[in-house]
């Protein structure tokens, strides 16, 4: 396992009003008893709503955090106690944060980061060189940083946090506030980059679309606990997603006819459309009558919807059993 | 998980960080002379308060101008130094509220060397070499009476001095980890500790001087060096040794900082996402 996290924990104490002078302390857990076990050249997607405990947890793994408890290992170090090692071993990328020197232009940010990486000159030239072409850096190389706009940064960054070849990439909400071009071409890139299968890929985000493009599988958190850890397949069996077979029909039928392992959704006059749960579209086709049959569209289930239920629904129907925050508020800061 | 070169590397690492500071800074031409200039100044200002402070009496707590311009030499000229290699720390405020911090601690490199070196105020630099020529004019129109142990404590005693300052810096700073708005209460024990050393502790008395003097330690970075230099009596009374052993106190000084930040680098609490 490239990363191992046990029972992760991450309390935060803040101080709430109380009255109009007296302030009260409250433990609030941000992660509460996060279990992760990632393996070499895997892709895991990262997601749950604001304040859920994605960067907390992104920040205990990367030796920015110390955890108030659980057990924890990257890249088989201990990231707070090992950092200064683990850090030459993965490659990280916060979305709003900058690993680059705002004054200088992009190019001598790299060969900064050579230094402080300690890259053997070769081996750096040639990354380099891999991501110029891949990720198009070469109209804005000699840019200082801060004139940058945000996509040209975080084709930057993404840069940055690969040029010591790292065995490990963080990404914490790498497409955040990006155009739908630059978004392309990070999760492009990513997707590249994770298909060689050297780098393992931990990925923060709002954006559902990164995750299906890039993710097998999907991590949720909430509330400061894993929710789901699986496919994004697993996850809509879970939550009973289905396909839909919408079919248009030239004329109206008297009734719509029974299919078997699937439940009528809709039914209009020349409309219907069925979810699928045992059947397959075939049986559904089969039923109708053939010379009606105008167009048939078949509807992925879409993983917005599924991942706003887990959202909104109480963690405690879908907590796998285990841990218990014992003692502790939940809550996020 | 020892590296063969590691020292090296590090070295060469953190020298490139100061050059990249270097060249931003330099780019900022006219502001970097105007700076250069105002530096000096303020240094020069605080001899100038002694000199007028001796125009109304002949002696300072048991001090004549010669001998209270050694102490005042000493402490602004290690002042000047620390001020210039750690006083940047104090940016720490800005960068753990601003959670800037992170990208710091994601580099392979120490977080407290990276910090200073991130920001190292190259224009503060005429004012430390100002500090040292003004400590070196006094030491030498000081008429002291040389010895191989005073020519020794003579260059001992600042760099002990620099180090506590700096430990002081460092301290103060890494009160930002518990307390992001920390504001300007850092600055009653930098810059407070340095007007407070800058004159003959003998000056002060009561609970203030027990605090500042012995409890932090501040009479030991200026004050009995400089009457083991001058081979003067402490007026307080204290035996004449402690000047000699005086530098010391920047040992645990240190040790005290660099436990403080370790604490406070566990404490880091990051910013929200």
């Amino acid at each position: 396992m490239v990363i191992s996290a046990v029972g992760l924990r991450k309390e935060f104490t803040v101080r709430v009003k109380a009255g109009r002078l007296r302030r009260v302390k409250r433990t609030v857990a941000a992660v509460d008893g996060v279990d992760i076990a990632v393996a070499r050249g895997e892709m895991v997607g990262y997601i749950g709503p604001n304040g859920a405990g994605k960067s907390t947890t992104l920040k205990m793994l990367t030796g920015v955090l110390t955890p108030s408890g659980g057990e924890v290992s990257v890249c088989g170090l201990s990231p707070v106690r090992q950092r200064t090692t683990l850090a030459r071993r993965i490659g990280v990328v916060f979305g709003q944060r900058s690993q680059l020197w705002w004054d200088l232009p992009l190019r001598e940010s790299f060969t900064l980061l050579r230094h402080v990486y300690r890259v053997p000159p070769a081996e750096h030239a040639a990354r380099l060189r891999t991501c110029r072409s891949l990720l198009d850096l070469d109209p804005f190389l000699d840019t200082p940083v801060r004139q940058l706009s945000l996509g040209q940064r975080m084709r930057g960054e993404l840069t940055a946090a690969l040029l010591h070849g790292p065995e490990v990439l963080f990404l914490d909400e790498p497409t955040i506030g990006l155009d739908v071009v630059s978004r392309q071409a990070v999760r492009g890139f990513l997707s590249a980059l994770g298909a060689t299968g050297d780098v393992t890929l931990v990925l923060t985000t709002h954006d559902l679309a990164d995750i299906e493009k890039l993710c097998k599988r999907l991590l949720v958190i909430d509330h400061g606990r894993v929710v789901h850890d699986g496919t994004i397949e697993a996850l809509h069996a879970r939550y009973g997603s289905r396909r839909r077979v919408v079919v248009e029909l030239d004329g109206p039928l008297e009734a719509p006819p029974e299919v078997p392992g699937a439940s009528l959704a809709a039914a209009e006059p020349g409309r219907l459309a069925y979810d699928l749960e045992t059947a397959t579209v075939g049986d559904v086709l089969t039923r109708l009558p053939g010379a009606l049959l105008r167009d048939v569209a078949i509807v992925e289930p879409d993983i917005e919807d599924v991942v706003a239920r887990l959202y909104t629904e109480p963690p405690a129907a879908t907590t796998p059993a285990g841990h218990g925050g014992l003692g502790a508020a939940t809550g996020a800061p | 998980m020892a590296e063969l070169g590691a020292p090296a590397g590090a070295l060469r690492a953190y020298w490139a960080l100061l050059r990249a500071q270097a060249r931003g800074q330099a780019s900022y031409r006219a502001s970097f002379a105007v700076d250069l200039v105002s530096n000096v100044g303020a240094t020069a200002l605080d001899l100038v308060t002694v000199l007028v402070l001796f125009g109304v009496t002949r002696t300072l707590g048991g001090f004549d101008l010669r001998a209270a311009l050694v102490v005042n030499a000493l402490a602004a000229c290690a002042f000047a130094v620390a001020d210039l290699l750690v006083g940047n720390i104090e940016r720490i405020k800005l960068y753990v509220r601003t959670g800037l911090f992170d990208a710091v601690l994601v580099r392979p490199l120490r977080a407290l060397p990276q910090l200073l070196l991130m920001d190292l105020p190259v224009r503060k630099l005429s004012r430390a070499a100002f500090g040292v020529a003004v400590y070196l004019v006094v030491l030498a129109a000081a008429d002291l009476a040389w010895t191989p142990a005073r020519v020794a404590l003579a260059v001992v005693a600042p760099v002990a001095a620099v180090l506590f300052f700096g430990s002081v810096f460092v301290v103060t700073a890494s009160v930002a980890f518990w307390w992001t708005d920390s504001g300007e209460v850092g600055n009653a024990f930098t810059y407070g500790g340095r007007d407070f050393t800058s004159y003959p502790v003998s000056i002060y008395s009561g609970w203030f001087r027990a605090l500042f003097a012995y409890g932090l330690g501040f009479a030991f970075v200026a004050y009995h060096p400089a009457l083991a230099l001058l081979g003067m009596a402490d007026p307080i009374g204290l035996p004449s040794w402690v000047g000699w052993a005086a530098p010391l106190v920047a040992l645990p000084a240190c040790a005290a900082a660099a436990a403080v930040w370790r604490l406070g680098l566990r404490h880091y609490t990051s910013t929200g996402s």
